[in-house]
């Protein structure tokens, strides 16, 4: 019952939130950057403006609705760049041992060691603010635990009679970690990238917010928040719109990562039954 | 145990070498020199010659290697250079913010204990109940929520509108100050808490020795006091200790926001302006801080648990 729930509430805002981003062109009343009027500043919300405008008069509705374009990008993009590092790491370390085990290991502890946003945070201020550094910067700094999950699953995946016949049948290493180890560890894996991705929307509002990611005008939801405390007493629909839509985007993530752990998780799966 | 100690001690040095060159090696492909960085507006280039002066006196015209084992040598002696901008010894910024940066991430670890560990063990004393539920759906909720919004939100409900708490600021300290930050910053670790805990609590009342314990008629208050509590502990304990080690880099945002006078507000503040200095050493601390609290928890964790020192 349980089960059901966090899959299909949190499938469903992922997907609202990824559709609204999609179709922000045709959805969105205003442009986000161009219709830009200081008579209509800081209005509140009415029928014209569904979530009011900010200082510049500009729409919050539709800045969200194309915010939802960069956020939603940051997230999956980075996402992607660290799964394909972590299980590239973590795959080989556990197929092949060895020194190159032993460096990984020792890469993955590090990394551990230094908090994500930190990280996030030192690759921001060498390589400036804008989109590219933010995906650079989300997408090499939070691969530390796939590539945990890669190492341990190959371990216990490589001594399987499947791979041993694929061993004994001469395929080589990558074919066998490609055709053989993957596939049967992309559970785990996808829960720890849609998870994964929750985090980064975060991180980038945060990085946003603190002034060293996604750069004013264009919207982000985090840079949308950039001057919300200034604002807040004024016009607090500034401050609480862009961020209801990280809290709900995120919260889909979440749940949809959970869902999908309780769906996947062989554990759990012989405790229903 | 002493031996155990030691070995975990030991263990951090190397990794803290490692971080230290990361670091070192992520602000040495910077583009550009910081010098120049440091005092180009945009609009004016700087004078070529106060530049020369400055890269000299920081020895940035130095080999990398070279400069790299000076600041490895440095490390040792814990200096951790001079900052580009106030000229001061990074080590002595660092003091003279860490206690408030202490204080906010100890405030807010209590505020999430207090709250979040008994939260779970009721949640997991009748699961499915009213409670169970609420409290599972908070702390999901919980982990979602970026939280300087949440600190935003808060900022304009008790400072701006029913005027009880100060909005921002460390007003020398005072309790008043203190709280909505540590509350804001304290909601991940709660709901966190809230959430390995009950987990944690499920899973030992489902194990052999609590139906065992049942078996031989003791009451319930006497199982859960004397086996579930304990068993449950260790858990709760790393999760406290994890998050504890991390929470002095999540509340790098909420101190700006607050305007906290902790690290985390100086790193950012030292970003903005490419202090480099400051930024590789308030790093380097709040890594050192989270290795330091994880070999703590590990050392705890092998006291209440015999089982752990065998391996």
């Amino acid at each position: 019952m349980r089960l059901g729930f966090n899959l299909a509430f949190g499938g469903f805002l992922t997907a609202v939130v990824i559709l609204a981003g999609i179709f922000a062109p045709w959805l969105a009343p205003f442009h986000p950057v161009m219709d830009a009027n200081l008579m209509n500043a800081e209005l509140p919300p009415d029928a014209e403006f569904w979530f009011g405008t900010d200082s510049q008069g500009r729409d919050v509705y539709s800045r969200i609705l194309y915010g939802a374009q960069i956020s939603l990008s940051v997230g999956i993009v980075s996402q992607v760049i660290n799964s394909i590092i972590g299980v590239t790491l973590g795959m080989t370390a556990g197929y092949w041992g060895g020194w190159w085990d032993d460096l990984v290991n020792g890469l993955t502890n590090v990394m551990l060691a230094i908090p994500s946003l930190i990280f996030a945070l030192a690759v921001m201020a060498v390589l400036g603010p804008g989109l590219l550094s933010l995906l650079i910067a989300l997408g090499l700094t939070n691969w530390s635990w796939t590539c945990r999950i890669a190492r341990s699953s190959t371990l216990s995946l490589k001594s399987q009679g499947y791979v041993l016949a694929a061993q004994s049948l001469g395929y080589s290493d990558l074919r066998i970690m490609f055709t053989q180890i993957l596939p049967n560890m992309m559970g785990p894996i996808l829960v720890m990238a849609t998870l994964g991705m929750g985090g980064a929307v975060l991180s980038e509002a945060a990085l946003s917010f603190l002034g060293l990611g996604i750069q004013p005008p264009f919207p982000s939801w985090g840079s949308m928040l950039t001057d919300a405390r200034e604002m807040i007493q004024l016009a607090p629909w500034v401050a609480i719109f862009p961020g209801l839509a990280i809290f709900l985007s995120v919260l889909g993530f979440n749940l949809l990562g959970d869902g999908l752990r309780d769906r996947l998780d062989p554990h759990m799966r012989t405790r229903k039954a | 145990m002493l031996r155990f100690a030691l070995r975990r001690i030991f263990q951090i040095i190397p990794t803290v070498i490692v971080v230290a060159l990361l670091i070192f090696i992520i602000f040495s492909v910077v583009p550009g020199s910081f010098a120049a960085s440091l005092f180009s507006d945009g609009r004016t280039n700087a004078d070529p010659q106060l530049i020369a002066r400055l890269t000299a006196e920081f020895g940035l015209d130095k080999p990398l290697y070279e400069r790299f084992f000076t600041y490895i040598w440095d490390l040792a002696r814990f200096d951790l250079g001079t900052s580009f901008r106030t000229r001061l010894p990074v080590i002595q910024m660092i003091n003279e913010r860490m206690g408030a940066s202490l204080e906010l991430a100890t405030a807010a670890m209590v505020f999430a204990i207090v709250i979040g560990v008994p939260l779970g063990f009721m949640a997991a004393l009748r699961p499915g109940s009213i409670l169970d539920t609420v409290t599972m759906i908070g702390a999901v909720s919980g982990l979602s929520l970026p939280q300087f919004w949440l600190g935003l939100l808060m900022m304009l409900l008790f400072a701006l509108h029913l005027n009880w708490l100060p909005s921002f600021g460390y007003g020398g300290g005072s309790f008043r100050n203190l709280i909505l930050p540590a509350m804001t910053l304290g909601v991940t670790p709660l709901a966190l808490l809230a959430r390995t805990t009950r987990a944690g609590v499920l899973d030992v009342m489902n194990s052999d020795f609590i139906r065992t314990a049942h078996a031989k008629g003791m009451s319930e208050g006497a199982v859960v006091r004397r086996h579930v509590a304990r068993n449950a502990l260790v858990l709760i304990v790393t999760t406290v200790g994890l998050q504890f080690g991390s929470l002095i880099g999540q509340a790098v945002v909420i101190e700006k926001l607050f305007a906290w006078p902790g690290i985390g507000s100086l790193l950012v503040d030292s970003v903005a302006i490419r202090d480099i200095p400051v930024v590789q050493g308030t790093i380097l601390v709040i890594v050192l801080w989270f290795l330091v609290i994880n070999t703590i928890v590990d050392l705890l964790y092998a006291a209440i648990d015999p089982r752990i020192k065998q391996e």
